[in-house]
Parts: C-alpha cells; sequence; structure tokens
C-alpha cells in the first residue's frame, strides 16, 4: 500500500478486515465483514466501496466483494 | 490550605491478620503481628526519636535513636528492627533513654554545619526535628575535631544537589534507590569516618547510573540530598494532592507550593498506583508550565503563509466559529471534525467529543488512542466484554509470573516497573518478549528467566506458539475454561492452535525465538502461580494489533489467569488519560461507556439529555480524516492537546492532509508541530492550571486539582465550552464536577462516580455503580462482563511491509525514561540532559557492514522518506533491526514510518518499518525544507523574539 488514494486505501482495509474474519471457524465471512465495515466506517467510505466493486472490484478478496453487498 | 503533612509511622505497615496486644509507656495497643514497636507507638499516638527510619523503607537500626526499654529484655533494643511480641510492655522515654539518645545527637551534631538559619531544609529537617525532640542543648565535643565540612557539593543533576557535609550517613537514601526504585545506584562508600554517599563508581549524579527518581530526595532527613528549586524559592507553605499529567500509571503528587508558584512535586504516600514513588518526569519534569515559549495569547491567521497574529479571546472563537459554520455551508456537515486529547482531562474530553456530536452535528471524532491503544479496546472488549485492563497495580505484589509483552517499563510506567521490580526481587519470575533487550531484561537482582527476542511484527506467530505448548502438553485449566468460557469456542482455538504448524519449533526461522525458550516460557506462564501479563505498544501498534491482544486474552483464559487479584491482563498505556479519553466516547463509532452509535437506546438518552439528533452512523477516524482531507471533502479540524504531525505515521501524509484544510484550529501550550499548518491557535492550560480528573491504565479516575490560575486565561474545558456557545449549542457548566455528573448519568459505569465520591475514596477504578460504589479493583472476578469469555482464532498474517535489497533493515521505535510522547513538554525541561536528540541503535554487525561509527550521522531511509540522525551502536538490539524514539521534531521519525495499519482499528503499525541505514553527511532535503518552513509559519506579528 502506498497510501496514495483513497479508494487503494480502502481496499487495502477490507481485504486486510476480510483476511481476519475468513480465518474464523464456523463464521459467516462476507456477514461478519460486514458487519465491521458497517460498524467502523463513514458511509461515505462504505459507497466508495459499494461503487468499487460495482464496477468490478479488482484487487478485493472474494469474501469482501460478498460483504459489500451487503453494506448499509 | 495548609501543607499537607503525611504521617511517618517509621516502618511499613504489616500485612499480617492476626493482632498482638502489648504495653508501651502503660497503655495498652493492638497492633498486627510483625510490627515494630516503632510504629505500634506511633499508632498510639507516640513519636520514638528517629533518623534512619522511615515508613517507605525498611527497618536498618543504624542511627541508635530510637532505643527502648523493654521489660525482661536486657540493652536498650532498637525500636525500628524490634518486633511486637504478645504482652511486652515498653518504655519509650525515661533518664536512661534521654542520656543515651542526647549523646547519639552530640555526635551527630558535632559533625554538622550549624547553619540551619540559612540552610535549604530548615523547617523541613528531621536531624533539627531529633535535636529539639531528644532536648540536645550543648555537644559537649566541640566542633573543632575532625569533619566534613569542608567536601564539596554535588551539583550536576539539575535537579538536586548532593552536599556531603550534611550527610549523616542513614543509608535511607541508598535504601531507596534499592528497595524502592531499584536501581541500587547509591551506596555507602568508605568504611567508618570515611563513609559517604557515592553514586555508581563515585561519579557525580548526573554522570552515574542514578535515575533521577527523587526517591533518595524524599528519603533524606537532612539538606544532605535537596531539590534545587527549594533551594531558589525555599520551603513551600501549602499543597494540594494532584495526578501527574505524564504517563499512563497516574502518580498521585502532593503539588507543594508557595503563593502560585510550584516549589516541588512530591509523590503521595496514599497514591493507590504510585504508593509514594516518583519518576524523573512526574517528580521534576514540570517546568514546562513556565517555560518562555509557552503561548498565552490566542492567534489566527487567514493562511498558513502568514504570520501569527495575537488576537482577544472573543475574536479567536468568533472566528472559529465563523470558519465551521462557513466550511459546513460549503462542503457539508460532515466536513468538520475534531481530536480530543490523552493528556487532558476526562471533563474536557467528554466536552470535546459532546462539541462534535452536538455542536458540529456528525461523528467525526477520534482522540490519539487511535494511534496506541485503540487494539486494546477492540480486543478486550472481543474478548471479555469491557475495554479495559482486567487488574489494579496492587496485584503485583501478588504477581507469581510477570510475562512482558511489547513493552519497556522502566522506561516508559517507571513507577510501574519499580513496583514489579520489588516483586521480582522477592523471587517472581520473570519472561519478557521483545526484539530489544530492554533494561528488565536484566538488571541488579534482577534476571528474565526468558527473554524472547522475537522479529518485529511476528507477535502472533510467538502467541500462537506458547498456546501450541500450553494446549498441547496438557497445560489447559481445563476447569476455568468449562466454568467461565465458551467452550465449543475454545475447542475451535486448541484444535488451531494445535496443529504443528503452531509448534516452535515449526515458527522459530519466522520469529527468530530459539523453540527451547518458548516452550520454557510456556510451561513457566501456564505452570508457575498467578501468572499477568504486561503489555504495550509493542502489541499493538502492528498491523494484527487487535488481533495479538485476543491471542494475549485467549492465552489468559486458557491457563486460568484471569478474575482474581494476582493474574490478569494489563495493557500499559502510554499517556496520563489514554483509558480516560476512550471511556469518554472518542471515538467515532461510540459514546461514553464504549456504547455504539448506533445503538438506539444508548443514543436517545444521548439525544434526550443533550437535546440534539445524534448522527447514528459512525464517524471518521484520524486517518480517514487526513484522507478526506486530501480528497478534498474534508476541511476543518479542531485539535485539543494533541500533535498529530509528530505523533502520527508517515509525516508527508499528515502534512498534505492538514495543508489541504481551510480551518485547522489547534489547542494546546506551545506551537507545536501540528501548529506550522494550522489557521487558529488557542493556548492551552497545564494540569496545575486545572481542575478534573485523569483515568490511568488500572481504570483508576482521580482528581487533578488546580494549583494556579490558568496562565493562558481558561481551563481547557472552558474553552470548548466558549467555542460550543458560539457555534450554537448552549454549554453552562460552572465546574468540572457538574461535566462528571453528567458523565455518570449518561454512562452506566460510571454511574456512581462524583467529585463527593473521589474526595471520598481518593480514587475510584470504574466500574463504579449502585452495587459497587467503591469501584472495581479487580475484574471478571464472577464473570466476565459479555457473558463467556470468547476465544478468538488468530491466524498469523505477515504484514505487507516487506524487508529487501533496498530496505534489509527492520526499524522498531519507542520512548525512553527521561522523554514523553511527542516531547513538548519534556523537551522544555532540564530532562534533555539526558536525551538531547533521538538516537537510531544499531547492531554491531549490520554497523559494520556499512562502515558506520558509534555517534556518526546517518540516514534512516524507508519507502514513505528519510531522516537523518545519529547511530548508537548497540548489542540491544537485534542484528536486522534498528530502534529510534520519536521525542524531538528535528528528527521526526515519523516521516519514515508508514500507514500500514492494524486490520481492525487503523492503529499505525510504528514497530515494523523497512529501512536501510547509511552513513549521511547532513540533513534530508525533507528536513531541511520543513524546518525553513516551520520556522516561517511560527512568526508572530509583533511579537517579542524569545530569548
Amino acid at each position: 500500500m502506498s497510501g496514495s488514494g483513497t479508494v487503494e486505501r480502502l481496499v487495502y482495509m477490507a481485504n486486510q478486515i476480510a483476511t481476519f474474519f475468513e480465518s474464523q471457524p464456523h463464521a459467516n465471512a462476507p456477514l461478519e465483514i460486514a458487519k465491521h465495515i458497517n460498524a467502523f466506517w463513514v458511509p461515505s467510505m462504505r459507497q466508495t466501496l459499494i461503487a468499487y466493486v460495482e464496477s468490478g472490484g479488482e484487487g478485493l478478496r472474494a469474501d469482501a466483494i460478498e460483504a459489500a453487498k451487503l453494506l448499509n | 490550605m495548609s501543607l499537607i503533612q503525611e504521617i511517618d509511622f517509621g516502618t511499613p505497615a504489616s500485612k499480617a491478620s492476626t493482632q498482638v496486644t502489648l504495653t508501651i509507656d502503660g497503655k495498652r495497643v493492638s497492633v498486627p503481628a510483625g510490627t515494630s514497636i516503632m510504629r505500634a507507638a506511633k499508632a498510639m499516638g507516640t513519636s520514638i526519636p528517629k533518623l534512619c527510619a522511615t515508613d517507605s523503607l525498611e527497618p536498618f537500626g543504624s542511627c541508635r535513636l530510637c532505643l527502648v526499654e523493654i521489660e525482661g529484655r536486657a540493652g536498650t533494643p532498637a525500636s525500628c528492627t524490634t518486633p511486637v511480641a504478645e504482652g511486652m510492655t515498653v518504655t519509650t522515654q525515661n533518664p536512661r533513654l534521654a542520656k543515651l539518645r542526647k549523646g547519639v545527637m552530640e555526635l551527630y551534631i558535632s559533625d554538622h554545619p550549624l547553619d540551619c538559619l540559612t540552610c535549604a531544609a530548615n523547617g523541613d529537617c528531621e536531624l533539627q526535628d531529633m535535636a529539639g525532640a531528644v532536648g540536645l542543648r550543648e555537644v559537649r565535643y566541640g566542633y573543632e575535631g575532625d569533619n566534613h565540612l569542608c567536601e564539596g557539593t554535588d551539583e550536576s543533576n539539575p535537579y538536586f544537589t548532593y552536599d556531603p557535609s550534611k550527610c549523616i550517613a542513614c543509608s535511607r537514601c541508598v535504601r531507596a534507590c534499592d528497595e524502592v526504585q531499584g536501581t541500587f545506584a547509591l551506596t555507602i562508600a568508605g568504611r567508618g569516618f570515611a563513609s559517604r554517599v557515592a553514586a555508581s563508581q563515585a561519579e557525580p549524579f548526573l554522570n552515574s547510573e542514578c535515575v533521577s527518581c527523587g526517591a533518595c530526595v524524599q528519603a533524606c532527613p537532612t539538606a544532605t540530598l535537596t531539590e534545587k528549586k527549594v533551594i531558589e524559592v525555599g520551603q513551600p507553605e501549602h499543597s494540594e494532592i494532584t495526578t501527574c499529567a505524564y504517563c499512563g500509571v497516574g502518580c498521585t503528587f502532593k503539588a507543594e507550593m508557595r503563593g502560585e508558584e510550584v516549589v516541588r512535586m512530591v509523590p503521595y504516600k496514599d497514591g493507590k498506583a504510585n504508593r509514594g514513588h516518583s519518576c524523573v518526569k512526574g517528580r521534576f519534569a514540570w517546568g514546562y508550565a513556565t517555560h518562555r515559549e509557552r503561548i498565552l495569547k490566542p492567534m489566527i491567521r487567514s493562511s498558513t503563509s502568514d504570520p501569527w497574529r495575537e488576537v482577544s479571546w472573543d475574536e479567536a472563537i468568533a472566528y472559529t466559529a465563523s470558519e465551521f459554520k462557513r466550511i459546513q455551508a460549503k462542503y457539508g456537515r460532515h466536513s468538520v471534525g475534531g481530536i480530543t486529547s490523552s493528556r487532558c482531562t476526562n471533563e474536557e474530553t467528554f466536552l470535546v467529543q459532546k462539541l462534535v456530536r452536538t455542536a458540529f452535528g456528525n461523528n467525526n471524532v477520534d482522540t490519539c488512542a487511535r494511534v496506541c491503544h485503540s487494539p486494546t479496546g477492540y480486543g478486550l472488549k472481543t474478548a471479555f466484554g469491557t475495554s479495559a485492563g482486567t487488574q489494579d497495580f496492587d496485584t503485583v505484589e501478588q504477581v507469581d509470573v510477570a510475562l512482558i509483552i511489547g513493552a519497556n517499563p522502566t522506561d516508559g510506567h517507571p513507577v510501574f516497573a519499580s513496583r514489579l521490580k520489588q516483586r521480582l526481587r522477592e523471587g517472581a519470575r520473570l519472561i519478557v518478549v521483545d526484539p530489544r533487550r530492554t533494561d528488565i531484561v536484566r538488571s541488579p537482582h534482577i534476571e528474565a528467566d526468558y527473554h524472547l527476542p522475537l522479529r518485529p511484527g511476528t507477535n502472533v506467530a510467538v502467541l500462537s506458539a506458547m498456546a501450541h505448548v500450553v494446549v498441547t502438553e496438557g497445560l489447559v485449566n481445563e476447569a476455568f475454561v468449562r466454568e467461565r468460557c465458551d467452550w465449543s469456542e475454545f475447542q475451535d482455538w486448541a484444535a488451531f492452535v494445535s496443529d504443528p504448524r503452531h509448534s516452535p519449533e515449526t515458527l522459530e526461522p519466522l520469529t527468530g525465538v530459539p523453540a527451547s525458550d518458548l516452550r520454557g516460557a510456556a510451561r513457566l506462564y501456564a505452570t508457575g502461580g498467578n501468572a499477568a501479563i504486561y503489555y504495550g505498544l509493542g502489541v499493538t501498534e502492528h498491523s494484527q494489533g487487535s488481533t495479538t491482544v485476543m491471542a494475549i486474552a485467549n492465552l489468559a483464559m486458557a491457563t486460568g489467569n484471569l478474575g482474581r487479584p494476582g493474574v490478569g491482563v494489563n495493557p500499559l498505556r502510554g499517556q496520563n488519560n489514554v483509558q480516560g479519553a476512550c471511556d469518554m466516547g472518542s471515538f467515532p463509532h461510540e459514546f461514553s461507556g464504549y456504547r455504539h452509535v448506533s445503538d438506539d437506546a444508548a443514543r436517545e438518552m444521548f439525544e434526550t439529555v443533550w437535546g440534539v439528533d445524534i448522527d447514528n452512523e459512525p464517524g471518521l477516524r484520524i486517518p480517514n480524516m487526513l484522507d478526506a482531507a486530501v480528497d478534498g471533502a474534508f476541511k476543518g479540524l479542531y485539535i485539543q492537546g494533541e500533535d498529530i504531525l509528530q505523533s502520527d505515521p508517515n509525516t508527508k501524509h499528515v502534512s498534505a492532509g492538514l495543508e489541504a484544510m481551510e480551518c485547522v484550529v489547534v489547542q494546546d501550550l506551545f506551537l507545536n508541530e501540528t501548529a506550522v499548518h494550522a489557521h487558529v491557535f488557542l493556548p492551552g492550560s497545564t494540569f496545575l492550571e486545572k481542575n478534573g480528573t485523569f483515568t490511568n491504565a488500572e481504570r483508576r479516575i482521580q482528581r487533578v486539582r488546580k494549583v494556579m490560575a490558568p496562565r493562558n486565561g481558561y481551563e481547557d474545558w472552558e474553552i470548548t465550552q466558549l467555542l460550543s456557545n458560539a457555534l450554537g449549542y448552549p454549554s453552562t457548566f460552572g465546574h468540572p464536577s457538574e461535566i462528571m455528573d453528567e458523565v455518570a448519568k449518561l454512562t452506566p459505569t460510571f454511574a456512581g462516580v462524583s467529585y463527593a465520591a473521589l474526595d471520598e475514596h481518593g480514587s475510584i477504578q470504574w466500574p463504579c455503580n449502585a452495587a459497587r460504589p467503591a469501584g472495581t479493583p479487580v475484574m471478571h472476578m464472577d464473570g466476565f462482563a459479555r457473558g463467556r469469555g470468547k476465544f478468538v482464532v488468530t491466524e498469523y498474517v505477515p504484514t505487507d511491509e516487506k524487508t529487501g535489497p533496498r530496505f534489509p533493515l527492520l526499524l522498531t521505535t519507542g520512548r525512553i525514561l527521561s522523554q514523553y510522547n511527542v516531547g513538548a513538554q519534556t523537551r522544555r525541561t532540564d530532562n534533555v540532559l539526558w536525551h538531547e536528540e533521538d538516537v537510531l541503535e544499531l547492531h554491531p554487525h549490520d554497523a559494520e557492514d556499512r562502515g558506520i561509527r558509534d555517534a556518526d550521522w546517518v540516514k534512516l531511509h524507508s519507502r514513505a522518506g528519510a531522516t537523518t540522525l545519529r547511530a548508537k551502536i548497540t548489542d540491544r538490539v537485534a542484528a536486522g533491526v534498528v530502534y529510534t524514539t520519536f521525542h524531538h521534531p528535528a528528527t521526526q521519525a515519523n516521516v519514515v514510518t508508514t500507514e500500514f495499519s492494524d486490520w481492525a482499528t487503523n492503529c499505525p503499525e510504528y514497530k515494523v518499518t523497512a529501512v536501510e541505514v547509511s552513513i549521511s553527511n547532513g540533513p534530508t532535503e525533507w528536513q531541511e525544507r520543513y524546518e525553513a518552513f516551520a520556522a516561517r509559519s511560527r512568526l508572530i506579528v509583533d511579537a517579542e523574539p524569545a530569548e
């Protein structure tokens, strides 16, 4: 992560969160990821991520893409 | 208001539960077994003359002044070293004893300067008092014999003098250094008449191993060791009990005053965090309050390229309010925010977050805990249900095994370190997990059983390996886990850590920790009795900071080391009020008491009391604010008591974010580095100038008491209130106690807290409510706050900050004893004598490879940036690891650190940066450019230049 660009940073953060919840046994990873992001990200950050997923979501982990679809 | 005089019982209290009854001077008295006769006498109101005894030290029996007669026993034993016995009959005063004491005093005084009237200790000298107490009227030996009167004074220490001519060789200073501080820097050199106090190898105090904690000065019964400020000003005439504004230990002090001038800060014996001890910062480094660089008048400017213009408070507040209104009208309600400070009081912090949620109308509030202990909040809340450490500091007295991870308590939390070292000298065992060989690994009379020098960034792997040993070797406390934790989650976790890929042997190449040492450490932690974990920023400031905290919690739960004294999970908080700032609702997603803003019931409670609608969505964290600023969406920031430019990672990005804003308001004591990019400066007040409370690392809420009027005109909470009113949200608090009343009304864990309750109890550890009116020293005694303890699988995920050919070394950062955080306070005291610049520690092999010699200027270079500083070659760091501090803006170590951060909380990964080090012949281009910019940006129109 170079630190340049909000979208790039959000993708990186979403992947970090996804990596954690993917490792939890018996967890619905996309749901847990979405709950975490809903709890800690402002709506504009969530909207940016949703838009990014809608435009292809390149570089996002599969569970993060699924999570984006569950965001408020 | 008068000078608070604490009773000195002469010897420490006995902890025995059985009582012994004896007769002293015809009166029957009952005291705990093991109590000295001296203490028993004092308890019934009789002061036996003494010089070498004081109740912070074990009895020594050298001065022979406290002699008594005991019926049925020969001679005149010392009352300090003689314990009471059932039925004992003691006489403390009769002609024989009086004659003996007078003789002893004659000998002392025959070799003592008779300059009482001009002596700094006049009125506060135990020798003088004892001369009076024994009725000394003459010295038959005269004063012409051999003496020590011509010995020179050591004035090398900036804070106190050592005058051997006044020394009575009672050894109180030596014993204080040994028993209380644990540094063992002092000794009595020589024998007989040649005896004298010596620091290290008879060196000047400043050059010796002395850490300037002040324990020796406090213990000295004469003017031998005296604060220079007392010599300069004279004896104090009144005092107030208050709380130190430095680290998270939260030491209680007596601020001893003459008028509005602080004469000295003396650690308070009844302080429940420090028990009468102090460090060099709290004891001596408070002179910044009157430093010439302190800004006392508000200032504004329309551009950071303009010089500052001093204005009235009215103009500054009106300008700030109009700018924030303009920005919100133009860019939207969410375009502004605020940052609370862990250096400010609970009440001030509560008011700032309230200002943001009410007057700003959004939840864009964050705090400097973002960059230190936010993972503690997330991790411990997940595991136990409460975002706080589990124990009080007193619990250390019952610890059998201390496991320190990523903390350097002798530098960062020195008074706690001294208490821990006392316990270690009593026989407790020690495990240290740290990339550096910190002082506590090996110091006088202390040696860690295990030092696991892990490679930075591998905390989770090390903890998984320890858990692997605990589970696979059958060391789990199954009864505890079954009773207190979720058994199903435990089984998942146990299966996870049992996997051979988590064995110490498998992980050794990754972590760098020898498998045999790791196994030994895990066995010791699991089987050594009461085991307590103490951790610091070496745990939290990683991309897996929250995961590491949960891994720590897993280990403690699996071994049953929770829910009773002597055990627990104990985060050592960096700043004085980190715990409190978090408690007070400083995070953008939660209210005071850690309730999420989307919690309808909690939000409605706040909306009812505050009379506004509150956003049910989380606000921006500090790094989000900076990103949004660079993107053009965030334009106004109110910062109380924090210097994000120096303390936050990737300085260039912070700088760009601040410069992109249209109104940055800094409320602080000095024109700090962040103020270089500010448009409004609101001068803040010091902890000496305000009322309020701080909450320390053990959840202890303690009073901060005002001892002088704010030199800037207002306490910080008053400034926030002025701003709130100017923005149109009325705020009418008349005293911080009223703010605490509102906190208590809105926060279940603070429900029983009030200034009256704090005055009654001295301090209170939350939770404090109807069920626990005196607070809660040890948490989770009857079950975890969340119900059943939660085991979380903690998969190790390597950081993305990789070493490679360009950046082959790992930089980790930290702090040093004499300096505090960004150094804004301590750099403006004589503490700079111990640390005048940040240096780069590197291993001799790494230095040799690069042709670097000790004290060479070197360039420290990462993917984020570069800085220069001097090299210090030492094997305290492992090969491949370099270390520096971030106390000096000239270095700006955070130019080098990156924006990688904890996955859950965005706490920066300060502890792992891939770097290269090379010889340098001068400052970097960034340093030169920044220095010139900062100098220009600090100009004040028509201001008198500082001397």
